[in-house]
């Protein structure tokens, strides 16, 4: 458990001082909503009608933006060869990275997304039930997006590469996450799909860190 | 350095193996390679370049699955071993103390007292007090060289498995080097160091050359050599 918190620190500190990245990924997030608004005109109520897919898309567009760098500073330097001959499973030092890389590129997404929502004509009503479903769906992209990254380590042109693998994966997550937004709207429930975007964030959770740790441990030989 | 009676006496007895066999790129790197080191030992790998000796030493720390044989670390085990390859492991972002402090959290002792023993004494063995809060992003390749050597001792392992350390180290970091590795062994610590052999100087007579070439087992320039290998 110390070691797991050791790695989260350090890559938070790490992301803070570096910056780019979730400058990157918010930045990205803003611009791409903005450029959505303007492609569709302003029809107030067809932006409120595209708004929740419009945000879903351009925020999973935006987290895998930084996936290509979970990993690859790491690989480049040493520091993965350093990170498995720790007293703790590989596993773990996966999970406490991809905990790092969402807190340092999802968590400024959800953040961001009520701001994008209100550009975008999205009614308030929606504002709590998008805010919920970015928060289980976010760490499911940023966990499918790991085992990506580690798959795709010392690939040339490994980002083109990340967006090939894990841009179908993120597909439930897409039509889940938007139809949790959207069921607000209509006034449904949207407790059904909300459960299972947290069932796919369980799935994730418990597949992904051993998925990516043998891909790691590929890269590494 | 601190004085030799507060040095911590490591608990490894012998690290050996024997048959071992690596194979890359579907060629057969080296085979039925052994060697055996007891406490205080220090082993060097020698040979041309290619031949295999940083495959072999990431073999010995676990990092490179071995196509055949077995290794021993006997008292202790795997996570005994500290490696230094040829990357350095360093963040340009951080500065020195806090890299060496996230090395020695995560591969160090569990008590926080023997973390900040070993850290201090990392720090003092190779002079980096004076660049214990400098980036190391503004460091010179031998000043990295210098700040890896210290996470090797900083980590308080027992088992140094170093690949060409002392690569573009200046010569007083080299005997700095030398004397830390002197004390590690005094301690009963165990390196095993690849090298040309062009800087080293080691004082004491237990080095065991490793010499060995891959490839073609039926030539006898091939078969693994070492002073006390397994057929």
């Amino acid at each position: 458990m110390a070691i797991f918190c050791a790695i989260i620190a350090n890559d938070l500190r790490l992301a803070w001082r570096r910056g780019a990245d979730t400058l990157t990924a918010v930045g990205f997030f803003v611009l791409a909503a903005l450029l959505f608004g303007f492609g569709l005109g302003g029809d107030p109520s067809l932006l409120a009608r595209a708004a929740a897919g419009l945000i879903w898309v351009t925020a999973l567009l935006a987290s895998m933006l930084a996936l290509e760098r979970m990993f690859a500073a790491d690989f480049e330097d040493g520091s993965l060869d350093g990170l498995m001959m720790t007293d703790a499973p590989l596993e773990l030092a996966v999970l406490a990275k991809a905990t790092a890389h969402w807190i340092a590129t999802g968590l400024p997404l959800i953040v961001a997304a009520p701001g994008i929502g209100l550009m975008l004509n999205l009614p308030a009503s929606a504002f709590t039930a998008l805010t919920l479903a970015l928060l289980l769906g976010t760490p499911t992209l940023t966990l499918i997006g790991a085992i990506g990254a580690a798959l795709t380590l010392g690939a040339r042109r490994g980002g083109v590469l990340i967006s090939l693998l894990v841009l179908p994966l993120y597909i439930p997550v897409l039509i889940f996450g938007v139809a949790a937004t959207e069921a607000s709207l209509s006034g449904a429930a949207m407790d059904a799909r909300l459960m299972a975007l947290g069932g796919f964030f369980l799935a994730a959770l418990a597949l992904a860190p051993f998925a990516a740790a043998a891909a790691l441990r590929q890269a590494v030989r | 350095m601190p004085a030799d009676t507060a040095l911590p006496r490591h608990r490894l007895s012998r690290f050996s193996g024997k048959g071992i066999a690596c194979i890359r790129g579907g060629r057969v790197l080296f085979a039925g390679l052994g060697f055996e080191v007891a406490a205080g030992g220090v082993l060097l790998l020698t040979g041309p370049n290619g031949i295999g000796k940083s495959s072999l030493l990431r073999v010995m720390a676990g990092l490179l699955p071995k196509a055949g044989g077995q290794i021993v670390i006997e008292d202790g085990s795997e996570t005994d071993a500290a490696y230094l390859g040829h990357a350095d492991q360093l963040k340009p972002e951080l500065n020195v103390r806090e890299s060496l402090a996230f090395w020695s959290r995560i591969s160090g002792p569990a008590s926080s007292d023997a973390r900040a023993y070993w850290l201090e004494r990392a720090i003092e063995a190779f002079a980096l007090a004076p660049l214990a809060e400098l980036q190391c992003r503004r460091l010179s390749a031998g000043q990295k060289r210098r700040v890896a050597l210290a996470r090797v001792l900083a980590t308080g392992r027992a088992l140094w498995l170093l690949d060409e350390p002392t690569t573009s180290l200046d010569a007083a970091t080299v005997r700095a080097f030398e004397t830390a590795l002197a004390d590690h062994r005094a301690a009963g610590g165990i390196a095993v160091i690849a090298t040309h052999g062009d800087i080293r100087a080691e004082g004491a007579a237990t080095l065991e050359i490793a010499r060995f070439a891959g490839s073609d087992l039926s030539d006898p320039f091939y078969r693994g050599l070492s002073v006390d290998a397994e057929a």
